[in-house]
């Protein structure tokens, strides 16, 4: 929080709001509230700012809130149980729904903790082609992130900005899937489709134009002395707090701390690229602003490397009786056929054993434990969100703080709810 | 005693002359040794893990009900260390109905982790600050996630139903 005084202009100008410090100081005298002046509010599951259906209890004293208490389950739907109803390749559409603003990495996530299972090989043209892909991914989640980030603060231009540059993204998912979001592009066993013709030509293209665009929508909000103002010394939780609480991603990496699954347990060749895990200090929304964009810096810096020294091989692992052949083969060979018809109509068996896989989502560690009894569907299936580690923190984020500061640390965090309440 | 497929694992070690009749059981999964623990020992060993072990942070904690076999359900939780850069995972295995303690006072996030098991499967913890129904409405009755509550519920959750 700044230290000191936020003058507020009232009609009463000597009325002036004492702004406390997040991190736990006691409030003083004067602040202390006696019940008649508490007043519960519900900071409803229908908002604009809420970045979903989410509900949070605030108890306010004026514009400061005392005690927040969020409460999620709105956007519920039984991903989880409905996993279980169904075979291995038949629950990749479902991941794709979880974060639903980060969809490839959900399914990479799945596809490297199934095929550990089943310990399947991945050529190497399919997994640098994944890193293109979730890297991609990566840079289309800040950008909504930022434009929604930018929008809850009030520089409502930067919105279409970035979605114009995420209208990019978008085509090229549905050039490789015919899908603009929920691609299910990324199976056990590789990719679900051939890559197109002209693919690297789509992609090299917009690595041309996206550096400057990242470029020119920092410089917008980082040069607003408004935007400087409403987000740094906001929305701090001190590191050991975040820590105890499940909280993973950007937040910590904002608060000093150098972690990021694609480094510490690299994962689907990401071992081979050259990139940086940026970090502040700082641990306010200023900061996580920062770190977001720096981390979009560095995606690109992947895809440009991956563009360049793509290998080449097949899209997807030599395994007949876990990856369906391809279209003409299928229609032409009789062992084609048939293990077609097996695979969809009866899956494929998975041996019995537990995996927990982890992947770097945009907001955190993903991780998806996936528990087999050697069936052709999953006896469980358990999604590790980031989002509902994260969300833990937004109670001590935003108590004793103003609702304006709640409402830029909120954005801060980064959450879905899909990725909440699955 | 140790399992002896642990071998000659540290924090295997290090939890067993605390703890001592905490690891009942251990098996290495694809991604690296799993711990069975004793239910009534689980805080313990946790505490352990955080402040010598150098697990500071946890990832999850989740439920997997394998009715009809007993023990029912099985409480998995998986644990981090920053500093070692490892993943550790512990299990406890639980008949219908048992209580279990909470590790909140451990890692203050496993309050949402917990509830969602208790939400979704009916597994009472003990010592949890708030333990309430947190993804489906606070008026459910049974729990979703068990293998015998059936894929689209007894009933709608409409008000009016």
């Amino acid at each position: 929080m700044i230290e000191g005084k936020a003058h507020v202009e009232s009609l009463d100008a000597e009325h002036e709001l004492a702004v406390g410090d997040v991190s736990g100081i006691d409030v003083p005298e004067e602040q202390k509230v006696s019940p008649a002046r508490r007043m519960t509010l519900n900071m409803g599951p229908q908002h604009p700012s809420t970045h979903g259906v989410l509900r949070v209890v605030l108890e306010l004293d004026g514009e400061t809130i005392l005690k927040a208490r969020p409460e999620i389950g709105y956007l519920h739907t039984g991903i989880e149980k409905e996993a279980e109803t169904k075979k291995y390749q038949q629950v990749v559409p479902l991941t794709d729904r979880v974060d639903y603003l980060s969809n490839l990495i959900n399914n990479l996530c799945y596809a490297l903790a199934v095929e550990r299972l089943l310990s399947l090989e991945i050529p190497p043209f399919a997994q640098w082609m994944r890193v293109i892909l979730c890297e991609l991914q990566r840079i289309e989640s800040h950008l909504v992130w930022l434009g929604t980030h930018a929008l809850d603060i009030g520089a409502m231009s930067v919105y279409f900005y970035c979605f114009r540059e995420r209208e990019e993204i978008l085509k090229i998912k549905e050039m490789f899937s015919g899908q603009r979001m929920m691609t299910s592009y990324i199976r056990p066993g590789g990719l679900a489709l051939e890559p197109p013709r002209g693919w690297h030509k789509m992609i090299s293209k917009f690595m041309e134009r996206i550096p400057n665009a990242v470029d020119e929508f920092e410089n917008l909000l980082a040069a607003n002395p408004i935007w400087v103002n409403r987000t740094k010394g906001v929305g701090r939780v001190p590191l050991e707090v975040m820590l105890d609480l499940g909280v993973t991603g950007p937040l910590l990496r904002a608060a000093g701390l150098k972690i990021d699954v694609r480094k510490d347990t690299p994962y689907s060749s990401y071992e081979q690229f050259d990139f940086e895990v940026p970090t502040r200090t700082a641990n306010d929304v200023y900061a996580r602003f920062e770190v977001r964009m720096e981390e979009m810096r560095q995606s690109i810096r992947i895809i440009n490397q991956a563009l360049a020294g793509m290998p080449s091989g097949p899209w997807k692992a030599n395994a007949p009786h876990i990856v369906l052949p391809d279209r003409e083969n299928m229609k032409t060979h009789m062992e084609s056929l048939i293990y077609h018809f097996k695979i969809v109509t009866e899956g494929f068996r998975v041996p019995a054993g537990s995996v927990y896989q982890v992947v770097e989502s945009p907001r955190g560690e993903l991780g998806y434990y996936v528990v087999s009894d050697s069936t052709a569907s999953p006896h469980r299936v358990f999604m590790r969100t980031p989002s509902f580690g994260n969300l833990q923190s937004l109670g001590p984020m935003v108590e004793n703080g103003l609702i304006a500061d709640s409402i830029a640390a909120m954005g801060s965090i980064d959450f879905v709810l899909g990725d909440v309440d699955r | 005693m140790l399992p002896e497929v642990l071998g000659e694992n540290p924090t295997a070690l290090a939890v067993n002359e605390r703890v001592p009749d905490g690891i009942i059981g251990a098996t290495i999964a694809v991604d690296g040794p799993v711990l069975f623990i004793a239910p009534e020992r689980i805080v313990s060993v946790c505490r352990v893990l955080k402040d010598e072990a150098g697990f500071e942070c946890f990832s999850a904690i989740t439920g997997v009900d394998w009715w009809p076999q007993e023990p029912r359900f099985e409480i998995v939780y998986f644990l981090r260390s920053l500093r070692h850069n490892t993943r550790l995972r512990l299990s406890v295995k639980l008949a219908e109905g048992e209580p279990l303690d909470s590790v909140t006072e451990v890692w203050r996030g496993a309050n949402w982790y917990e509830r969602e098991v208790f939400d979704l499967f009916g597994v009472p913890f003990r010592n949890h600050p708030n333990l309430e129904r947190i993804m489906m409405p606070a008026d459910w009755e049974g729990h979703p996630l068990r293998k015998d509550y059936p894929v689209h519920g007894h009933r709608y959750s409409y008000q009016d139903e």
